[in-house]
């Protein structure tokens, strides 16, 4: 199987559906003749034209619009957001507009569309830009929310997006897209709504997605080595949740600890850590830990940067503390 | 109840009201049409040539049916049986009625929260209209809307919007879908005059003019968002001069005068048809009732005499004094039409109490689509 990067695994995605439905079309800041901010939709110009493969203005609440307008009347718009930082100016027509309109339609109108873009932090752009988006956008009814970890996943999954007849939210690793993995060459659909086991191991459960998916990789390759073997739920997805994966985990391993680069306060593993206390209290050994970003703005400096973020090493501490080997 | 008046409700107590001229007697900026190239010729004045007497009638019925019609939903929010918030259009009719009476069925509208009157004038109907008020598993939404969203994919009415804005950029993406699949319809966006100041505005103007999207964007100027007057929140309250910016044909009219309305958007369609342009249009009225249900006619932001003295511009008086001085409808005529609009209204009104309330199914229905390409 062919080892490509996240990055280009998107642009199969992209020109694959492209090709595949002519309503198909992708807008935003610099994804034309500039080739995409992050390069994502290199070649597309060339290959669809501009009237497919089209430059906004620095307008994300507009062209964000647009984009929904589009989709009302039959088109199947992908907005790209520079970065999701941008795209909370656009956030009236993800919420209100976007998520809302098949329902307060009654029916009548639905909203195949796509808003992609990266998601999270890099290095050292500091608070502006450095910010993991998914637990707002999947508070919302009427969005779908992916984000997936690796190439094979980013692929897979965004064909199901701008397959979806619903609005997804898409939300890619600003620090994966060089990161390489096995990519199916064509057809290669990963379902919305179904995580993956990552990871086998009967001693903890480690629950994740996104960018944290490789760090939960290397902390299982750490533990590994002190003998601890634990299963990593990539949720891949995170509205809907697939809480039948989280469950038959906890079942197994009775331990379990939340890894997300969001904040702590009404983060995603606040959700996942409900759902395990309702479902799988009597299945605890061990209260279940969070590691999530420190709650504070992302600093610029350096080694203070490095301890804001969550990372390997307070993941490592978290399961060993669940196990009460600390 | 008002159903026993002769008159529309703004029309009783002004029988004589001298005959209108085209211009609204407020339009301080004169003949403000901003044409993008500079090039400003005066629009040819309305009148009511270029319609035939049945389509003149045709007119009158539309703005009776959403006077009468509007007149039951006050009536019926104060009895309870609509809730939430109400904003009604009475007063504004004749911008529903004269756009809609130049466009096509294929074409597309979308608009903000106050959109009864547009989506009477569009053709949705009334029954489907007043179900959705009451919050009724036949109303055009399905109950799901109410006021604020409605919704009718038949007549291409693509909602009610309540963000003021947010809606406007929506219009542009639809005029981007029509042009992307070479079609030559046009989206006709309708917003209040406050609704300049948002960003919305400004970013969905820009891009439709950049792109040459058919979309005609109608500023109903009613010169109150909410309670607080254009010169309080708009530096420069000649809002068309904001076309110039977007480099786009703008014109201002008076939005009282149905036929000034119709000879507008007779330009702006062909502009939209056959040019790919899109144009701003201000259309000058006055709402004669206050902006939502919970907000006194006059007394707190506007005078009890500046809104008499704009009742005296009633969009349904006016016509009805051009089509009698034409000797074209008699008193007992107009009579007959507006009991017909009444009893339009009050068939709705039985339709929609006896519709019954959403299964409780609905609630978790329509959240998300279940379908795939």
């Amino acid at each position: 199987m062919p080892v490509v990067t996240y990055r280009d695994a998107l642009t199969q995605a992209l020109r694959e559906e492209l090709q595949r439905d002519e309503t198909v079309f992708l807008m935003g800041e610099e994804v034309a003749q500039y080739n995409g901010a992050y390069k994502v939709s290199k070649g597309l110009l060339d290959e669809f034209g501009p009237m497919r493969i089209v430059d906004t203005p620095i307008t994300e609440l507009g062209f964000a619009g647009v984009g929904v307008g589009a989709a009302m009347v039959g088109l199947r718009p992908i907005v790209e957001f520079m970065t999701w930082n941008f795209a909370l100016l656009a956030l009236d027509e993800v919420v209100n507009a976007a998520a809302k309109m098949l329902y307060m339609s009654g029916g009548q109108y639905k909203m195949p569309m796509v808003f992609r873009g990266p998601n999270g932090a890099a290095l050292q752009l500091s608070a502006q830009h450095s910010q993991a988006w998914e637990s707002w956008l999947a508070h919302i009814p009427g969005l779908k929310v992916c984000t997936p970890g690796t190439p094979a996943d980013a692929k897979g999954l965004l064909k199901s997006a701008i397959r979806d007849d619903n609005p997804v939210v898409f939300l890619e690793g600003e620090m994966l897209y060089n990161t390489k993995g096995e990519v199916p060459e064509g057809e290669h659909i990963v379902p919305i709504g179904v995580a993956e086991l990552k990871r086998e191991g009967d001693h903890c459960s480690l629950i994740t997605h996104g960018k944290m998916v490789l760090v939960a990789m290397k902390v299982a390759d750490d533990l590994a080595k002190e003998g601890i073997n634990i299963d990593v739920v990539d949720l891949r997805t995170v509205r809907p949740m697939d809480v039948d994966a989280i469950a038959r985990s906890v079942q197994k391993t009775n331990r379990a600890v939340v890894l997300e680069e969001g904040w702590e306060i009404c983060g995603m593993g606040s959700q996942v850590v409900d759902f395990i206390q309702r479902e799988c209290f009597d299945d605890l050994d061990a209260p279940v830990l969070r590691v999530h970003q420190e709650d504070v703005p992302m600093p610029y400096a350096k080694n203070l940067e490095r301890a804001a973020k969550p990372d390997a090493g307070k993941t490592v501490a978290a399961i060993k503390k669940v196990m009460y080997l600390d | 109840m008002k159903t026993e008046s002769k008159q529309p409700t703004a029309a009783k107590e002004k029988q004589n009201a001298p005959a209108p001229d085209n211009r609204s007697g407020d339009n301080r900026s004169g003949d403000s049409r901003a044409s993008g190239n500079g090039a400003g010729a005066s629009a040819p004045p309305a009148n009511i040539a270029g319609t035939t007497v049945e389509q003149r009638r045709e007119l009158l019925r539309s703005m009776l049916l959403q006077r009468r019609f509007e007149e039951r939903c006050a009536e019926a929010y104060a009895l309870g049986k609509i809730g939430g918030f109400c904003h009604l259009y009475i007063g504004q009719e004749a911008i529903s009625t004269g756009v809609m009476s130049m466009i096509r069925p294929d074409d597309y509208v979308i608009t903000a929260y106050r959109d009864h009157g547009q989506a009477l004038a569009r053709g949705v109907s009334p029954r489907s209209v007043m179900a959705e008020l009451f919050g009724r598993v036949d109303g055009c939404s399905g109950g799901k809307g109410g006021s604020m969203h409605l919704f009718d994919a038949k007549t291409n009415f693509l909602g009610g919007h309540g963000i003021v804005g947010g809606h406007v950029p929506i219009a542009a993406g639809v005029g981007f879908a029509i042009k992307y699949k070479r079609g030559n319809q046009v989206c006709v966006c309708f917003f209040g005059e406050a609704a300049v100041n948002i960003g919305a505005f400004h970013e969905a103007l820009n891009m439709a003019s950049l792109w040459n999207l058919p979309v005609i964007f109608i500023i109903e100027n009613n010169r109150y968002g909410m309670g607080t007057a254009i010169s309080r929140s708009t530096a420069n309250e000649d809002v068309i001069i904001r076309a110039k910016g977007y480099r786009m044909d703008g014109e201002s009219i008076d939005g009282q005068d149905v036929f000034a309305v119709r000879d507008c958007m007779a330009r702006a369609i062909e502009r939209a048809r056959k040019e790919k342009r899109p144009t701003l249009v201000e259309m000058k009225t006055y709402r004669f009732m206050g902006h939502s249900m919970s907000d006194a006619v006059s007394g707190t932001y506007r005078t009890k005499d500046e809104l008499e003295e704009n009742m005296k511009r009633d969009p349904i008086l006016l016509l009805h004094n051009k089509m009698f001085e034409a000797g074209e409808l008699t008193e007992g005529e107009m009579h007959k039409m507006d009991d017909e609009a009444k009893a339009i209204a009050q068939d709705a009104w039985d339709f929609a109490d006896a519709s019954p309330e959403p299964p409780l199914e609905d609630l978790y229905k329509d959240v998300l689509a279940d379908s795939t390409s």
